[in-house]
């Protein structure tokens, strides 16, 4: 019996032989579950996308059409805590802008064992305190640079520093690691910075003084909101703010579920297959949060083309559309005379290869049944 | 804070990366009628094939985990740009 199911396992999918396994009656003769099988066969055939549709077009109307009862009510932060999201179309558009800069990044940060069963609340709280970037800024009450001999105080906050478990040392060390070429003095409530090279003038030391305000002392770099949160059955910490790379490092952090909505630091750190699969997972989260229903295949079709390249680009006239190899393609998009005077001053050629160019030229569009022409193979020469 | 060290392969986000033998690879590109600068790329540095042993021109078999049909294979030609 499974010799007959196995047989097909090249022709179907996983998914529908599985389900073939799972629903057959036991005891099935072997006759009857071959005709089974040539159904089921013959139904996945018919059901798949003939050669020739504009699947592409597809794609965009089914996107498109639940995007314009979107926009209705778009704009809305739904707040989890104090913190903001993107929803709605802006999350949309930016997930498929390909942007690098987000305007809400943020990160969903699993736990190993202890920390994840939440048994110890402060055990949560400290490790949510250690991701969360202090920043010098956030530990000094006053920086002050004495014009005599351009030095910069640093004046600490004793009390805050205590709740971070910092001391004077380890916040010298973070200053000396990222800024170099400076001495620092430890008076206990604040510290003195001086320049080693004797040319300091006033106004490097005003530059210093406005860099280590921003320099970090403790934590992760970039993540400036921290909010431990119960999902289902474990508790994981969301950040504002994102940076994987260095999060994936912890080793209290569940490193294998943990993610980010920014697609550009997933392709960075996890590979371009991974940027394909979070885009699918963003943009499907943000369709089902609005009650829509679109087909996961228009979406998967949609981040297949924003990874074909290799890279992560976006559905803009600086990615994806730049990628086309027809003039009039990317010059029925966006910025016309740009294209077509580049093209004029380079000489390139357009074969009217592809459907917008065809259009353009009212000629048949190679889709459907516009598609397959005639070739002739010339007939090889006889080997003698 | 300690560091723990972190495979690429293992998170939920990457699917499988396998690099096709040069049998593999002529059989593919026969069975579509490709050539292999004609399939989707994939960097020679992308973070998850870095560790494998690939040079530029080899395909990479890729094990999707698919919501509509369970497991799909998906291939890209390792290149430079």
């Amino acid at each position: 019996m499974a010799d007959i199911i196995s047989e097909y396992e090249d022709m179907l999918p996983p998914k529908i032989i599985e389900g073939i396994r799972n629903n057959i009656p036991k005891g099935i003769s072997d006759t009857k579950l071959k005709k089974i099988m040539e159904a089921v066969h013959l139904e996945y055939k018919n059901a798949r996308v003939t050669p020739g549709e504009a699947v592409g077009l597809i794609a965009a109307e089914s996107i498109g059409e639940p995007g314009t009862q979107m926009t209705l009510n778009t704009f809305h932060f739904a707040g989890v805590a104090e913190m903001n999201v993107t929803l709605g179309l802006p999350r949309i558009i930016e997930i498929l802008d390909g942007r690098k800069e987000l305007d809400n990044p943020m990160m969903e940060i699993y736990l190993k064992k202890p920390y994840a069963s939440g048994k110890n609340i402060n055990d949560l709280k400290n490790l949510a305190l250690q991701i969360k970037e202090t920043k010098l800024r956030d530990i000094a009450t006053e920086f002050t640079i004495n014009i005599a001999d351009f030095t910069i105080d640093v004046k600490l906050d004793r009390e805050k520093m205590k709740a971070l478990e910092l001391t004077n040392g380890k916040v010298i060390d973070a200053i000396s690691k990222q800024i170099k070429g400076h001495n620092i003095k430890d008076n206990k409530e604040s510290l003195t910075l001086k320049a080693r090279s004797k040319e300091d003038t006033f106004n490097d030391a005003y530059k210093t003084k406005e860099k280590i305000k921003a320099v970090t002392i403790k934590g992760i770099k970039g993540v400036s909101q921290v909010l431990p949160v119960k999902r289902e059955d474990e508790f994981i910490i969301i950040t504002a703010g994102s940076n994987l790379a260095d999060v994936l490092q912890l080793e209290e952090v569940d490193a294998y579920r943990t993610t980010t909505n920014n697609i550009f630091e997933i392709e960075q750190v996890l590979g371009i297959e991974a940027a394909r699969q979070a885009i699918i997972n963003e943009i499907f989260k943000v369709i089902e949060s609005q009650g829509l229903n679109v087909d996961v295949r228009h979406i998967m079709l949609v981040a297949d083309t924003m990874c074909v390249s290799g890279t992560l680009k976006g559905i803009t006239r600086y990615g994806v559309v730049s990628e086309k190899s027809s003039v009039l393609a990317r010059a029925s998009f966006e910025t016309p005379i740009k294209h077509i005077i580049n093209a004029a001053l380079v000489g390139e050629v357009d074969n009217l290869n592809s459907v917008v160019e065809n259009v353009m030229v009212n000629q048949p569009v190679p889709i459907g049944t516009g598609l397959p022409s005639l070739t002739v193979k010339p007939a090889k020469e006889k080997e003698k | 804070m300690k560091k723990q060290k972190f495979k690429v392969d293992k998170h939920i986000l990457t699917p499988k990366h396998i690099k096709l033998g040069e049998r593999e690879k002529a059989q593919l590109l026969e069975k579509y009628h490709v050539t292999s600068k004609e399939l989707p790329k994939i960097l020679k540095t992308d973070a998850s094939i870095k560790d494998m042993d690939v040079k530029i021109g080899d395909i990479i078999k890729i094990m999707r985990k698919s919501e509509t049909a369970g497991e799909s294979a998906f291939y890209r030609a390792v290149s430079d740009v």
